[in-house]
């Protein structure tokens, strides 16, 4: 197995369902010649030649409104948005159409269309070339909405989403794109969508995240137990929506504590439905109101700010501390 | 139209102030004093000089995300440009909108944008308000060879045109929409040909000529202020850096690249300028020496001043 970051799994994964499947096309703004702007798409158009590895025009809209004909007739598309602050430039497209079409037509049209898009903190830009709304797609139905963690879910992630039958938003957290590596099995791998992940056993408190934020979650919980002898169970989503909440309210029956970690703005994120679905399965075995650690409702600050926006270690930490205080 | 001497010399001044501005941010990016993302506007100092050169303080521009030249070239000051771009609270957005989104409504700058195409309804907008209020404001609305393959862009030129708005929209083609050269994005070979669809002039100007730039667009602009409607105008330009600092440019080749420095418009103009008479090597010399001073205090000012307090985040998000 090689160790790759994760912009090298996301590669792998292209490659690899672009060698077994001639339907599977990637297009979008820079990904062919360029390689994309942070290189996930790097070398597609030398193997696979520039009609499957397709730069497009600056215009997102028509990008995705393409990816959903292509969709429909036939093709695999890989739609790429260079931002995911840039892919409001394509909602309407992913509202109105994508999200829709299976169930206008009774199920005749489908729609296996994948958008991928660099998402959240981490290169010290701003507004549009950092936020986080995922929260925007998790609330269409629909769609479903995808966040890996790390390299090796990226690539069996984003295998399954190309082979799923219906829209799959999915975003790439690029503070994890080259921030660490793992082992990437050569031979393909898949993840279920819509399968959340036990990543770390505990019986105090329960944490969930997802995405840039599963790291500094795991640390804080290796912090509670080395310094308070605190158990966290982490739980990490890895998709959004369809949300799975089986294993997260399992887990809160056991610890009776939860905080929920993103980076996107507090109101109106998927902690929100999270913690809904906690008080309406587990809401008997909770012991103490759950806690958030999210961005604040604000615009995705520059540089100087910008890991005092984002939700760290610490801040996770202080919240366990908080909720095991009942 | 004719441009007096002073003008002349006041648009050498303006071209220069941008370059060395672009030169010294390059140098900081360089030197990690200027995290995430910068464009420069390196190579294409012409087009924003000659078309802000057309208008008047109260004016407006919608800008891009290549917009330090446009906001230098309509009066920006250059400390409180330089302080944005470093994040502090002292900038024109106290440290909020840095390099991509630098705005100053006193100076009738609505903003630089982030987002590609995402200045034409704004200043459709903006006209929209100049002509309702019955003043004779007019907007210029600068956009990229890329930004006019955005719908936004081309729903914003219908429009403008459909209720003959103050607008003039000066396209910047500098060939390249990051790695994607025009010609694999468009078929039409001259952008301004697309104004034929609306049914206003459509002019091509070399926009590495700053007086020709300055005629194309002040043409427009008394075409707009006498209710006449919008024009699009097509500087043909060339960026001489990466879209943004750091990019490999893996897209073109060095001698394409050389070819444009060649035709450099700073360069070029100070040559015409020189030749005609209108100055000399040791006022050239001197207007580097004078803008060389003013970016040290602007660059002493961003330097000194403070960051935003981690609190200012959560501030302006409502009245």
């Amino acid at each position: 197995m090689a160790k790759m970051t994760m912009v090298q799994a996301l590669n792998l994964a292209l490659r690899q369902r672009m060698e077994a499947d001639d339907s599977v096309i990637v297009l979008g703004e820079d990904v062919g010649r360029d390689g994309g702007v942070f290189r996930v798409t790097d070398g597609l158009i030398d193997q696979f030649g520039e009609n499957r590895s397709v730069d497009t025009p600056l215009a997102e809209s028509a990008i995705v409104g393409m990816g959903i004909g292509m969709a429909v007739f036939g093709l695999r598309p890989v739609c790429e948005m260079q931002f995911s602050g840039f892919s409001y430039q394509a909602f309407h497209q992913i509202e109105s159409h994508a999200a829709r079409l299976r169930r206008r037509s009774r199920g005749r049209f489908t729609v296996p269309m994948v958008v991928r898009a660099p998402y959240g903190g981490g290169v010290r830009a701003l507004e549009h070339h950092s936020e986080s709304r995922e929260a925007f797609y998790a609330h269409i139905p629909g769609l479903k909405m995808v966040i890996p963690s790390g390299p090796r879910n990226a690539r069996a992630l984003l295998v399954s989403a190309i082979e799923d039958p219906d829209p799959v938003i999915f975003f790439e957290p690029k503070a994890v794109y080259r921030a660490f590596r793992e082992e990437v099995p050569e031979a393909e791998e898949r993840l279920p969508l819509s399968r959340s992940q036990l990543v770390r056993e505990g019986r105090h408190v329960t944490l969930v995240a997802y995405g840039a934020m599963v790291r500094p979650t795991l640390e804080a919980a290796d912090q509670l137990q080395a310094h308070s002898g605190i158990e966290a169970e982490v739980i990490d989503l890895l998709t959004i929506s369809p949300i799975d909440d089986e294993l997260f309210t399992a887990s809160v029956k056991k610890t009776g504590h939860a905080v929920v970690v993103h980076e996107a703005p507090k109101s109106f994120g998927p902690g929100a439905e999270i913690i809904a679905r906690m008080m309406e399965k587990s809401f008997y075995y909770l012991e103490a109101p759950i806690i958030r650690v999210t961005g604040y409702d604000t615009m995705f600050p520059l540089f100087a700010r910008e890991q005092w926006y984002l939700p760290n270690a610490r801040r996770i930490a202080r919240a366990v501390q908080e909720t095991l205080k009942h | 139209m004719s441009v007096s001497n002073d003008q002349m010399i006041e648009m050498l001044r303006t071209m220069t102030r941008i370059r060395q501005f672009e030169t010294r941010v390059q140098e900081f990016f360089a030197a990690g004093k200027i995290p995430g993302f910068v464009h420069l506007y390196i190579g294409e100092e012409a087009v924003a000089t000659g078309a802000c050169g057309t208008l008047g303080a109260t004016d407006y521009i919608t800008s891009t995300h290549r917009g330090h030249g446009h906001l230098i070239a309509k009066g920006g000051d250059l400390k409180l440009m330089m302080a944005e771009i470093f994040g502090r609270r002292t900038g024109y957005c106290k440290g909020k909108g840095g390099s991509m989104h630098i705005a100053a409504v006193e100076l009738g700058i609505l903003g630089a944008n982030g987002i590609v195409g995402g200045g034409g309804p704004i200043a459709n907008g903006a006209a929209l308000a100049a002509k309702y209020r019955g003043t004779d404001q007019v907007v210029v609305c600068f956009f990229g060879d890329g930004a006019s393959n955005q719908g936004t862009t081309q729903e914003a030129l219908n429009l403008a045109s459909a209720w003959k708005l103050p607008v003039v929209f000066v396209n910047e083609n500098n060939g390249y929409g990051i790695s994607c050269p025009t010609c694999k994005s468009m078929a039409v070979a001259d952008i301004a040909d697309r104004a034929a669809a609306y049914d206003i002039p459509g002019v091509v100007v070399d926009g590495n000529d700053v007086l020709a730039v300055y005629e194309a667009v002040a043409e427009a602009v008394k075409r707009a202020r006498a209710g006449a409607g919008p024009s699009l105008i097509e500087c043909k330009t060339y960026r001489w850096r990466g879209h943004f600092e750091g990019d490999a440019c893996v897209y073109r080749d060095d001698q394409e690249l050389a070819d444009w420095v060649k035709k450099d418009p700073l360069q070029r103009f100070e040559n015409k300028l020189l030749a005609d008479g209108l100055l000399d090597a040791a006022k050239v010399e001197s207007i580097r020496q004078e803008v060389a001073r003013e970016l040290d205090a602007a660059v002493a000012f961003a330097e000194q001043s403070p960051l935003p307090e981690a609190a200012e985040v959560l501030e302006d998000v409502y009245a």
